[in-house]
């Protein structure tokens, strides 16, 4: 479990810490907890649970990045899942339900894993596929509505609590949890290292790169899958065309702002997860404020472009830049 | 097979589709549904052209809606309430964008950044923009705006040429001609081919990157001054994934997404085909809009499907490379 700890996540957690004064700022009450009908309620919980969507869909991107790959089509994944979800809720048990919506996000994530790995098309174009198709695939299975459901066991899988904790979060950090020991507990994450850090080299020592292709495309769509359920889950509901809307990007960045190179290669999982908290809580933060939430967006550009130009190997001072534009003008 | 194939066969389908459309239901095939067709997908055909070149060169811009968005709702609010004289607006908003394009490719250029995310990054910034100026959608009443939407050139057979048809027809033809017939178009192939070996042989690599983004922003903000016509409204909300429906176009026109090979005009036949389908969804009636977003999924995956043969074919000889290298 060692490996599981962040050593190079200071900046991270320093960041966290920073928003998280500034929401305190904003907010007197944010760290408050209650306790009520055996569930912890307040700022703090509010955040990890709203933040859960996006803190699973970063655990299949993460690695899929790690591939140096990406998966534009998980947000319409969630949509399609989801759909499935409210469909079956009322019809069928929890089980049958979690099968079809958990499967459906397999299938989701073996079409795109078949079209990288084995057709060898560029990942951004191959999932741009489904990301476009799916959400239409979602509105055929709601037939355009907006699918409602009753189903209590559903309905506590979005809702619900464990020891205190909302059901969502106990789910995404379970997930942290498998994923981490899966790859971190084995030799998987580092083949799947190797992969994004040179297909071709780690093919000729023996690793099998169509197969850690596949397998980190199938994870993203079931972790998509369970985001997709929970999301329905949380409103009682299915909405085909606003269901993880725009959260593709919000996981990119995430995993982003958790410091994996968009180039492959490496990853965390803990700070991916830790990207995703980080933007709930600039997002909780401006909604406490009471500036209006289209403040998000511009926040969240900054944000991107500040974590990239950290990144960026050409970042060196001031001075190389300067020096880089005179070469450019030359 | 240099180029000619894909928009060929884009060609091909777009007929073969119309043909199939105009059996089923005959009205399809007059002037009068061809002008609609036109104008319905003016925008879009503007904004796909500029996103062929930034294909073309090996890159992507996702920003494009989001400056749709902004523009329309910065035209609007300076007509209709800080009282500036169209034109003049117009004038403001195209440099404003082109300025725009034109910082994304130096920041992508000077910190060697992917533009994916660069251009992400850009898409959130001029959403937010536009939703900071106005969240609501603001009706622009400008005498202009009427005069123009009601300029049309009567073609044979009822059908209308509106303005803003026009525009984009000059833009597709302005577009291939840059492409095809100056250097600077020369310059954007090299670019896509082979980044490095373009350096080698000269290109200004810096300063085309900036040129190609700011030529795409630039017909971005075109876009949304073409929109604000058709819509004669500005509406933060406007132009919500257009950039997929023009990566879309671009890649059913036959461009290769890895850059080196395309052209304006078969992007302009995919904007055709998309706006075919929907037509052709709207004449049928029982069938749902929803249905379009499968279609194209269905044809960009087909023709994706196809460039990957061509490209394999071409590439014989060489060991097959292993998934997911860039």
């Amino acid at each position: 479990m060692i490996a599981l700890l962040p050593r190079r996540g200071l900046a991270q957690i320093l960041a966290l810490i920073v928003i998280l004064a500034v929401d305190r700022v904003v907010s007197p009450q944010f760290f408050d907890l209650r306790l009520q009908d055996g569930r912890l309620f307040g700022s703090l919980i509010d955040v990890l649970n709203r933040g859960t969507p996006v803190a699973l869909l970063s655990l299949g991107m993460v690695l899929v990045i790690a591939t140096r790959g990406i998966d534009l089509s998980v947000g319409a994944v969630m949509a399609i899942c989801g759909a499935i979800a409210a469909s079956l809720a009322d019809s069928h048990g929890l089980p049958v339900v979690l099968a079809a919506a958990l499967g459906a996000g397999l299938v989701c994530g073996l079409w795109n894993g078949f079209l990288v790995a084995v057709l060898g098309m560029q990942p951004i174009v191959a999932t741009l596929i489904l990301m476009v198709a799916g959400r239409g695939i979602a509105q055929l299975i709601t037939e355009g509505r907006i699918v409602t459901f009753s189903s209590p066991d559903l309905v506590w899988l979005g809702n619900g609590s464990v020891l205190g904790l909302p059901v969502p979060v106990v789910i995404a950090l379970g997930m942290l949890i498998l994923t981490g020991a899966v790859v971190r507990g084995s030799a998987l994450g580092l083949l799947i290292e190797a992969t994004g850090g040179n297909a071709r080299a780690s093919e000729l020592a023996g690793v099998g790169t169509r197969a850690m292709i596949l397998a980190v495309y199938v994870w993203c769509g079931v972790c998509a899958a369970l985001a997709g359920v929970i999301a329905a889950a949380d409103i009682m509901g299915a909405d085909a065309n606003n269901a993880g809307l725009w959260l593709e990007l919000d996981a990119i960045l995430a995993v982003v702002i958790g410091g994996t190179s968009l180039f492959g290669g490496r990853f965390s999982l803990v700070l991916a997860v830790l990207g995703a908290l980080i933007i709930q809580t600039m997002n909780t933060g401006i909604l406490l404020s009471g500036y209006p939430p289209e403040f998000n967006l511009l926040v969240k550009a900054v944000v991107v472009l500040a974590v990239l130009l950290l990144q960026s190997p050409k970042f060196s001072g001031l001075a190389g830049i300067a020096a880089r534009l005179r070469r450019t003008k030359a | 097979m240099k180029g000619l194939p894909p928009v060929l066969i884009t060609a091909i389908v777009l007929v073969a589709g119309f043909a199939l459309c105009a059996v089923q239901f005959p009205n399809i095939a007059s002037t009068r549904v061809v002008g609609n067709l036109l104008t319905d997908n003016a925008f879009l055909g503007i904004v796909a052209a500029g996103m062929t070149f930034v294909i073309i060169s090996g890159g992507i811009d996702l920003s494009v809606g989001s400056v749709i968005g902004f523009t329309t709702v910065f035209v609007a609010l300076a007509i209709e309430r800080w009282g500036v004289p169209p034109l003049v607006a117009f004038v403001a908003i195209l440099a404003l964008s082109a300025a725009f394009g034109a910082a994304m490719g130096a920041v992508i250029h000077v910190f060697d950044l992917p533009p994916f995310i660069v251009t992400l990054a850009g898409m959130f910034l001029a959403r937010g923009a536009s939703f900071l100026l106005s969240t609501e959608s603001v009706p622009i009443t400008a005498p202009v705006y009427s005069t123009v939407s009601d300029f049309a050139l009567r073609m044979p057979g009822g059908g209308r040429l509106t303005s803003i048809a026009i525009i984009m027809l000059a833009i597709v033809i302005g577009g291939a001609l840059l492409l095809h017939l100056t250097r600077f178009g020369a310059n954007v192939y090299a670019l896509g081919g082979s980044r490095t070996t373009a350096s080698l042989m000269g290109v200004a690599v810096g300063k085309m990157t900036i040129k190609i983004y700011m030529l795409s922003s630039l017909l971005a903000g075109i876009a949304g001054i073409v929109f604000s016509f058709y819509t004669s409204a500005g509406y933060s909300l406007s132009a919500v994934g257009v950039e997929l429906d023009s990566i879309a176009a671009v890649v059913i026109g036959g461009t290769l997404l890895t850059g080196g090979q395309g052209s304006v005009i078969g992007t302009f036949l995919g904007v055709l085909i998309q706006g075919m389908i929907q037509t052709y969804i709207n004449f049928d009636g029982t069938l749902s809009s929803w249905w379009t977003k499968i279609a194209t999924g269905v044809l960009l995956f087909a023709f994706i499907a196809l460039q990957q043969g061509l490209v394999a074919l071409a590439r014989r000889p060489v060991r097959k490379s292993a998934g997911a290298t860039t």
